[in-house]
Order: structure tokens, then sequence, then C-alpha cells
């Protein structure tokens, strides 16, 4: 039995646990809670700084109705980036490559976004399936328009993280790969594909925090256009 | 329980709760001798309070060990970080033991 190269996104099972299982379990370890002291210790201080300054980020443009997010958005935020970042350890499994963990995120999130702005305030809701300035001829197509755009942002949410994550982590291991199977062959190609795997490796870090933050980010702005 | 057990001295749990007050004698894993192992196993709480309550004093010790302190570095998340990555290969084994680099399967 050989392995093939999607095998790194199937979740193993061990003593009945899946490997999944233990990757969801570790973000809330690495974050312990502040205890009552003033000064805690470095590695709270980091934690603290980097939380107060995304939240503050995060919640700018949103107006006051927004704000009662706050506490979901970042944990939110905060859960994706330890789980993309962790998954780039060797040998881990990255929970956020499996489309139904994001559409499960994404599409309930979306929902309340949709359903609170349709409950308060039904007709600003409702506006925005037209743009401002539309020609008269052109409104029933924007309408139409506007309605698939609608639905189509959970399932963009979820697709997006899913497939830049197994993008990303096909392209590391195929790459790896090639230069494993050309070291003995030829060395020379061998050391530029490594010179390449360290560049993917780096933009895999920042395409982790990025995809983290974009999924976050647009669920604000869909949350900010209803509240 | 065999009452032939000696008390710990409490000093050894300093800083924690003794989490067996009422049992009057606790040995902690180290000072069990290795005929005394399977008796000690088997008076152990495994009840899913007495586990939560394991795991809760495991991560306590570590955290005030190596995280919990003025001037902590890198180390405390390293090796939890190693550690994690060591149990994943550990998880995945009976399915990465397949690859065909392997000589005896």
């Amino acid at each position: 039995m050989t392995l093939s190269f999607f095998d790194q996104f199937m979740s193993p099972t061990y003593l009945g646990i899946p490997l999944m299982a233990l990757a969801l379990t570790l973000p809330w370890i690495l974050y312990p809670t502040p205890s009552a002291r003033w000064l805690n210790n470095r590695f709270l201080a980091l934690q603290g700084w980097f939380i107060n300054r995304f939240t503050q980020q995060l919640l700018l443009p949103l107006s006051l109705g927004g704000h009662k997010w706050a506490a979901l958005l970042t944990s939110l935020m905060i859960f994706l980036i330890t789980l993309n970042m962790l998954g780039l350890l060797p040998y881990t499994f990255t929970p956020t490559t499996q489309l139904s963990l994001n559409l499960g995120l994404a599409v309930p999130l979306w929902l309340a976004t949709v359903l609170i702005g349709m409950r308060n305030q039904p007709t600003h809701a409702l506006g925005h399936l037209l743009p401002e300035g539309t020609p008269g001829p052109l409104i029933p197509v924007l309408i139409i328009i506007e309605t698939i755009s609608l639905f189509i942002r959970p399932l963009a949410l979820g697709v997006r993280l899913t497939a830049n994550l197994t993008a990303g982590h096909l392209l590391i291991q195929l790459i790896a790969t090639a230069a494993f199977v050309l070291l003995p062959l030829m060395p020379m190609v061998a050391i530029l594909t490594s010179t390449v795997l360290v560049l993917l490796t780096l933009l895999e870090v920042a395409v982790a925090m990025i995809q983290a933050y974009v999924f976050v980010l647009l669920l604000s702005l869909y949350l900010q256009e209803n509240v | 329980m065999a009452n032939s057990n000696p008390t710990v001295k409490i000093d050894r749990l300093q800083g924690t709760q003794d989490p067996f007050p009422e049992k009057g004698s606790y040995k902690r894993l180290m000072d069990v001798k290795l005929g005394e192992l399977g008796s000690w196993l088997g008076g152990r709480d495994f009840t899913p309070n007495g586990i939560i309550s394991a795991v809760r004093r495991g991560h306590d010790r570590y955290y005030n060990k190596y995280i919990n302190v003025k001037k902590g570095g890198i180390g405390g998340v390293a090796m939890l970080l190693v550690g994690y990555v060591a149990l994943s290969y550990l998880w995945e084994y009976d399915h990465i033991k397949h690859d065909r680099w392997r000589k005896y399967h």
C-alpha cells in the first residue's frame, strides 16, 4: 500500500480517537488564562498584547451593535490562526483543511448576520441587494445577481479557507518529495528545490495567518452591513 | 487499601492542594517502588472527576514550572509543541509505516 499525497488530510485513528480530536483541543491548552495578578508572565503579556491589538483593529469599522460580537470574532480568529500555524509542524493534522469544519464555521455565522439584519432592520438589509445609482433597466438583473452573491458568501468563506490551506500543504509535500528524490541524482537541482521549499514554507506561514484574518474580517463586514 | 504506605511529607506538595486529604496517604509516581506499582495503580482515582483533576494538576505543574516564571523563554512552549509533534507521529505511525521507503514493513 503506497501513500498518496492526499493522505495528510486524513485523520488517522489511534486507540479509537481520531487525530483531529487532538488537533482541535491543542489551541485550548496553548492559551492559558490570566491570573488575578496585574503582571503575569511574558507569555501572557504577549498574548494579551496580540488580542488587544487585534480586537481594536477589528472593531474599528463596526458600530455599537457589532461590538457584541467582539468575543466571538476574537476567539474565532485566535482559534483559526492557531490551527493553521500548528498545521505547519511536521506530522501534525490541520483541521481547517477539512471543508466540513470550515463550512460548519462559516454557514451558521453568516446566517446569523443575515438573520440579525432581516429581523432588526429588514428594509435596510434588503436595500443592500441594490447598489446606489443603478440605471433603471438594469435593476431586475442586478437584484438577482446580488441575491446570488449573498447566498454564495458562506460557501466562499468556507471554500476559500479550505482551498488555500489544502493547496499550501499539498505544494509543500510535492516540492519536499521532489527535493528528496532529486538529492542522490542531481544535487544542484535538489538544492534549488530546497530553496523553493524554504520560501514556500515562509509563504505558508503568512497564508496561514492571513487566511484566518480574512475569514474573520469578512464576517465582521457582513455583520457591519446588517447590524 | 493496605496501610503499609508511608505518608509522604506534606511539603512535597507545597503550592498545590493535597488531592486526597481524606485518604491520609498519597504517594507520587516517583516515590512508588517498582513492586508496588500494581497496587498503586489500582488505588488511583479513575473516575471522570479524578481524571480531570489529574490532568489539571499535571497542567498546573508544567505551567508553573516552565511558563509562569519571571523570565520565561521559548522553551516552555517549544517543549509542548515538540511533544505534540511526537504525539502526532505516534498517532499516524500505523499509516506512515506503509511508506515505500521502508525496508521492513
